[in-house]
């Protein structure tokens, strides 16, 4: 190979470097995040898994049913009805922002600005425990 | 019986423990205040209407009732008090001169000269803001409010330059460092930087089937209703007196009536 001197060993430290990631986290479980569960109540508008998956696409379908449609009541699959909003639903059970929201927001690095408007708690001012 | 000093002060202790405990959390505050929150069971019987509209009976208002009014409002939706130009106004007050300058009256008596006027934004059956909003932020929804949706506004402002009430307020700077703190209603969210807000004829509470907070505190100097149901408590007074609205040629085809 033509100048295979310098391109063998500088495939290898290219692929070294983006195989890095990948190697470093091999043999890992699975990225667990630890969060404070609510104590007032057990059973969530989803079931657990579905809420970690779409818990935001479950928010932006009741932001646009409240202010679009007029539509404020959500029934579950089992039947159960919730009022549709983030700070009096949502964050009346999971009272605790920063022990619940940010633990898993923080960890996989994203920085949703909710609470640039919605308070975190329709109970508590922010910071009070 | 006598009772020491040492022993009155324990009990006055205790009793101050006991009354301040339900709001301190440590007695079960968690259920009884979760029962506060307004739950699926509010919203089982909305108020529903074609067109929502108001009478303001203007001479039935003092600086008090303005200000009772006014802060109903602005405290229960977290709106900022800034003062000068960049002022945040859900409600507001006017003289004649700025709230109805169409109307030119040569000689106007001195009791409506004199007088000042609440104004809001007019949830119009034909609004100009809804038409310029390049994002449909702002929009009429099926009961006939103007209805903001803050999570799309871009702050562009048109709809602040359509609007020919200058019900709608932008944002310069972030609103949450001008809400008093023990004021601030936690059970409502404030806006953001770069958003413009305004009235909302209390769409919230409509759902829930009660009356806006204005009208409520108003104690009958407004009155509020369906404009499309000849039955309706504000078609009722509109039928007996004669009411003008602001700036009727601008084509707006506001819902807000006044009194003289």
């Amino acid at each position: 190979m033509y100048n295979g001197k310098y391109i063998i060993p500088g495939l290898i430290i290219f692929l070294a470097l983006v195989l890095f990631p990948f190697i470093k986290g091999a043999g890992l479980g699975p990225l667990k995040v630890e969060t404070e569960k609510p104590k007032n109540s057990k059973e969530c508008v989803l079931k657990t898994e579905k809420m970690r998956d779409v818990h935001m696409v479950l928010l932006n379908e009741w932001r646009d049913d409240v202010i679009r449609n007029g539509k404020r009541v959500y029934t579950n699959e089992s039947g159960k009805q919730f009022n549709m909003s983030l700070t009096n639903t949502c964050m009346g059970c999971h009272e605790n922002k920063d022990k619940f929201c940010d633990k898993c927001h923080v960890e996989v690095g994203v920085n949703p600005y909710c609470w640039n408007c919605h308070n975190t708690s329709p109970l508590k001012k922010e910071g009070e425990k | 019986m006598q009772r020491s000093r040492r022993d009155f002060l324990k009990l006055a202790g205790v009793s101050a423990l006991g009354l301040s405990a339900g709001t301190l959390g440590f007695l079960g505050e968690g259920a009884q205040a979760a029962d506060a929150l307004p739950s699926a069971a509010d919203f089982a019987k909305p108020a529903k209407a074609k067109q929502w509209g108001m009478v303001i009976d203007t001479a039935k208002f003092d600086d008090a009732l303005f200000k009772k009014c006014i802060d109903a409002c602005h405290d229960n939706h977290n709106v900022p008090k800034i003062e000068g130009k960049q002022e945040i106004k859900w409600i507001w007050t006017e003289d004649f001169e700025g709230s109805f300058p169409t109307e030119r009256p040569a000689f106007l008596a001195e009791a409506q000269e004199h007088r000042k006027y609440l104004l809001l934004c007019n949830h119009c059956a034909n609004p100009a803001c809804t038409r310029v909003c390049p994002t449909k932020a702002t929009f009429k929804n099926d009961e006939g409010l103007v209805i903001m949706d803050y999570h799309r506004c871009i702050g562009c402002r048109y709809c602040m330059a359509g609007c020919p009430y200058g019900a709608r307020s932008f944002n310069f700077r972030d609103p949450g460092e001008f809400i008093a703190k023990d004021k601030l209603n936690l059970q409502y969210p404030h806006r953001t930087r770069g958003v413009v807000e305004k009235c909302t004829f209390c769409v919230e509470k409509l759902a829930q089937g009660k009356l806006p907070l204005c009208v409520e505190a108003s104690g009958g100097a407004m009155v509020f209703g369906d404009l499309e149901d000849p039955k309706s408590e504000v078609r009722k007074v509109l039928k007996e007196k004669y009411a003008i609205r602001r700036k009727p040629d601008a084509g707006t085809d506001p819902s807000v009536f006044y009194i003289l």
